[in-house]
């Protein structure tokens, strides 16, 4: 695994532009890892994710803990791990536990013992020793230590908890998994706390790893606290590697988070607005939002997207997003995807979920373009107050 | 010609005689060309009054013209096995073929690009399903089902009425129509032959189902008569009401029970009836109807039924149970089917199917095209059953398809098969009856 920032953003701004090759492959940060369960999306099987955008769509973000009840670590370790049961041979497997939708970190039912998380099948406490087994039955080519995810509303002495016993699994995965100590990530936490915060960056940063993942946003801290929060510990990182967040999904959370320094994102975005019958349409890059600049989405959503369950979409023949050349758009029509809502078909959550992930790649393009350009501030503040006048003209 | 006014006004229809030579006299040939409202018994029933009225007697060949949106053309045989090209408005289909059922306007979970792939031919869609959701005249308004779903193949509508009979409580057949509870607001509705091509008129598919007087296959008696006398007045109805006749093609059903009667369509069988009555009732509508129109027997199903109807000669097929049992979890392999959410799958690491390029109806119509259809259908039958174990009315059904399957069958359940190539005749008796 090999990873180099190309590029940082001038100006004083943390904003980078870097190369991750791992496996063989290349791809641009930052970037988006795309959510999964089980291995693979959602919706869209294998055949369909091959006509997403490549390299980008290579990106998958594996959680660890969808397979405590089954396939069995030795079968997925005999067929020879994750990338063959999936069948995706080419991709870039990043494995972490938790996720937002079938995986959440139950703090309360942690100990010192493992991490507990609150599945589908209950709860589940996974211990180091456990997760290290799991993780090189499955084979990923990066994969993040076990953590302790705090709440952004956790007692102090919880917090500190916290850090030490994620510090402690850290060395203890190292230890488990000396074999693939070069694709291990270290986790950042520390809560609301920027004391902890940068604590346990500096901490982290001290073991021989490939990159760190900073875990425990999303959990119920404000915007504000998250951006100085996640700033304290972005600089307490090297700068020369890697740096993924987990949770934070929104356009703008994922700008702060490029401003900040962090290089890839892993969030269920895309999931949450496709179960939602919801299809992402707000310009990608300056030249669309150009093209956009007064004309506005009619009243069944914002300027981010359009709920394709309104009625208004009967009769709709137009694509989700004219400019998009998605399997989606460049075949249906807004009206077909309102019936497939309306009749429950999960034919309708396939082709959102290709467009959503299609657009939402789309957009992590654009910035990395703008920061290649050495626009990244612009770019970021024209994206923020074009949406931010749509709310202006919507509430006058 | 003298006579009566009405032969008056059919003389005065017919165009010259061509003059025709037929055999060793000069015969003319009225080419009787009625336009599509016109049911075929007016047509009949006018013919005849022309035909009474002459005061000279002469061969008469009648052929009515109705412009078909369908061209079927057999390319090959065995027996009562026939391998066609069936060409729609749409897209040309190689039958034996299989319709996957997409009722609500989707085959669920698959897009239309993957069903090309796997070389889906034409699609069914549930007319009931489409007119309550997104409605018909909608589906017209945006420029038909083709348009609407975005598939470049071919299409076929049902009638709707087996939905009104099969999913609603209060369903009563008149011979008006089909009357039930609307499902949305409980209102009471009636579902007319008229009604029912309209709806299919606006959904626009390449084939479009006459409504029928549906009854299940395990009621006898009086309803049966009663049911296929007034499906045949209803299809006339339908005929009369189908407004596109150039682009969709309407086919008839003929019900009747387990009874052997007149079907085109074959419907009606695909629940709670025996596989023996099931096999001989389609083996007697093969055997009865035109050989040069597809057959389309409704509902069927499983890979091995089939197989048996193939072979008695039906063309094309539908069926819930791939798309269904694949929602259960359920595999269809060559040898049967995989429960693939049973305990003993999740440690197996097996593929699903290494010989996965098996596509039951390509590899059907292929093998009849190609002359060996025989092979195919054994090679079939050692596949599925091993052991040996065929079934009876298999082995009675095949006897009569004339393929020797004595190499498949270790049972000796399983009848002796006659020598290939003379296939048995089934003897029918006045009333239609097929003796055992």
């Amino acid at each position: 695994m090999r990873f180099a920032v190309t590029k940082v953003c001038g100006g004083g701004g943390k904003a980078r532009a870097g190369a991750l090759h791992v496996g063989g492959i290349g791809v641009e940060t930052p970037a988006l890892l795309l959510s999964t369960r089980k291995g693979l999306p959602a919706f869209v099987s294998c055949d369909l994710l091959a006509s997403l955008p490549l390299p980008d769509s290579l990106l998958l973000h594996i959680c660890p803990t969808h397979f405590i009840e089954g396939p069995p670590s030795k079968t997925i370790s005999n067929i020879g791990g994750l990338h063959h049961m999936l069948g995706l041979p080419n991709h870039i497997l990043v494995a972490a536990a938790g996720d937002s939708i079938e995986s959440l970190p139950s703090s309360d039912a942690t100990n010192k013992f493992g991490a507990s998380f609150e599945t589908p099948s209950g709860r589940r406490l996974v211990k180091p020793t456990d997760y290290v087994e799991l993780i090189s039955c499955m084979k990923p080519n990066l994969w993040a230590s076990l953590a302790d995810e705090v709440p952004a509303w956790s007692s102090e002495k919880r917090n500190k908890i916290s850090v030490d016993r994620t510090l402690r699994w850290l060395d203890e995965c190292i230890a488990l998994n000396k074999a693939s100590g070069m694709n291990t990530l270290g986790v950042v936490v520390g809560g609301s706390s920027i004391e902890q915060r940068k604590l346990c960056a500096t901490e982290v940063s001290k073991r021989n790893v490939s990159g760190f993942w900073i875990g425990g946003f999303g959990l119920g801290e404000n915007t504000e606290e998250r951006c100085s929060l996640l700033n304290a510990v972005t600089d307490c990182l090297p700068s020369d590697k890697l740096r993924l967040v987990s949770r934070l999904g929104l356009p703008e959370e994922v700008l702060e988070g490029v401003a900040a320094g962090v290089d890839l994102f892993d969030s269920t975005y895309i999931y949450q607005l496709t179960m939602g019958g919801f299809a992402l349409v707000f310009p990608v890059d300056t030249v669309e939002r150009g093209m956009q600049n007064g004309v506005f989405e009619s009243s069944s959503g914002d300027s981010t997207k359009i709920n394709l369950r309104a009625t208004v979409y009967r009769k709709d023949t137009s694509r989700l997003v004219d400019t998009c050349s998605c399997f989606t758009c460049q075949n249906h029509t807004r009206a077909y995807l309102n019936h497939l809502l309306n009749v429950h078909e999960m034919l309708a959550q396939i082709l959102l979920e290709i467009h959503n992930t299609h657009h939402y790649l789309r957009f992590f393009h654009s910035i990395r373009k703008a920061i290649k350009d050495g626009e990244f501030d612009i770019f970021r503040q024209q994206f923020i107050e074009s949406r931010r006048a749509h709310i202006a003209t919507a509430v006058l | 010609m003298g006579g009566t006014p009405d032969s008056a006004r059919n003389r005065r229809d017919l165009p010259q005689s061509a003059g025709i030579k037929d055999g060793d006299s000069s015969v003319p040939v009225w080419v009787v060309e009625y336009r599509n409202g016109a049911p075929l018994r007016q047509f009949i029933a006018d013919f005849s009054a022309a035909w009474w009225s002459t005061d000279c007697s002469f061969n008469l060949r009648v052929e009515a013209l109705f412009p078909m949106a369908l061209r079927f053309e057999i390319l090959g045989r065995f027996n009562r096995a026939r391998a066609a090209r069936l060409t729609l408005p749409h897209f040309t289909c190689q039958t034996p073929l299989f319709m996957p059922v997409g009722t609500q306007g989707t085959i669920k979970g698959l897009t239309t690009d993957q069903l090309e792939e796997i070389g889906c031919q034409i699609i069914l869609g549930n007319t009931y399903h489409l007119e309550l959701r997104p409605g018909s005249r909608l589906i017209d308004e945006l420029g038909g089902l083709h348009k609407f779903m975005n598939w470049k193949r071919a299409l076929l509508t049902d009638s709707g009425g087996f939905q009104m009979v099969s999913l609603l409580h209060l369903a009563d057949i008149t011979e008006e129509g089909v009357t039930f509870q609307s499902p949305v607001d409980g209102k009471t509705m009636l579902l007319t032959p008229e009604e029912s091509i309209h709806i299919q008129n606006n959904i626009g598919a390449d084939i479009i189902m006459a409504l029928d007087d549906v009854v299940k296959t395990t009621i006898t008696g009086p309803r049966i008569e009663e049911a296929m006398y007034r499906t045949l007045r209803w299809i006339d109805r339908c005929i009369a009401a189908h407004k596109k006749p150039d682009v969709q093609n309407l086919f008839g059903i003929v019900q009747g029970g387990l009874d052997p009667v007149l079907r085109y369509a074959i419907g009606g069988l695909s629940g709670g009836e025996d596989k023996e009555s099931f096999w001989r009732v389609v083996a007697q509508c093969t055997a009865g109807l035109p050989e040069n129109k597809p057959r389309y027997v409704m509902g069927v199903g499983y890979p091995l039924d089939i197989v048996v109807c193939s072979a008695l000669g039906a063309d094309m097929y539908d069926c819930v149970y791939p798309t269904r049992t694949a929602r259960f979890g359920t595999a269809l392999v060559p040898e049967g089917v995989l429960k693939l959410k049973q305990n003993a799958m999740a440690t197996d690491e097996r593929p699903i199917d290494p010989t996965c390029s098996c596509m039951l109806s390509r590899d059907l119509h292929t093998s009849i095209v190609e002359g060996r259809f025989p092979e195919f259908v054994r090679r079939f039958l050692r596949t599925q059953f091993p052991k040996g174990d065929v079934p009876k009315w298999v082995c009675n059904a095949m006897e009569v398809a004339g393929i020797d399957i004595s190499e498949c069958c270790t049972s000796n359940k399983c009848l002796v098969p006659s020598t290939e190539g003379q296939p048995l005749y089934v003897p029918v008796d006045v009333k239609g009856g097929v003796p055992n």
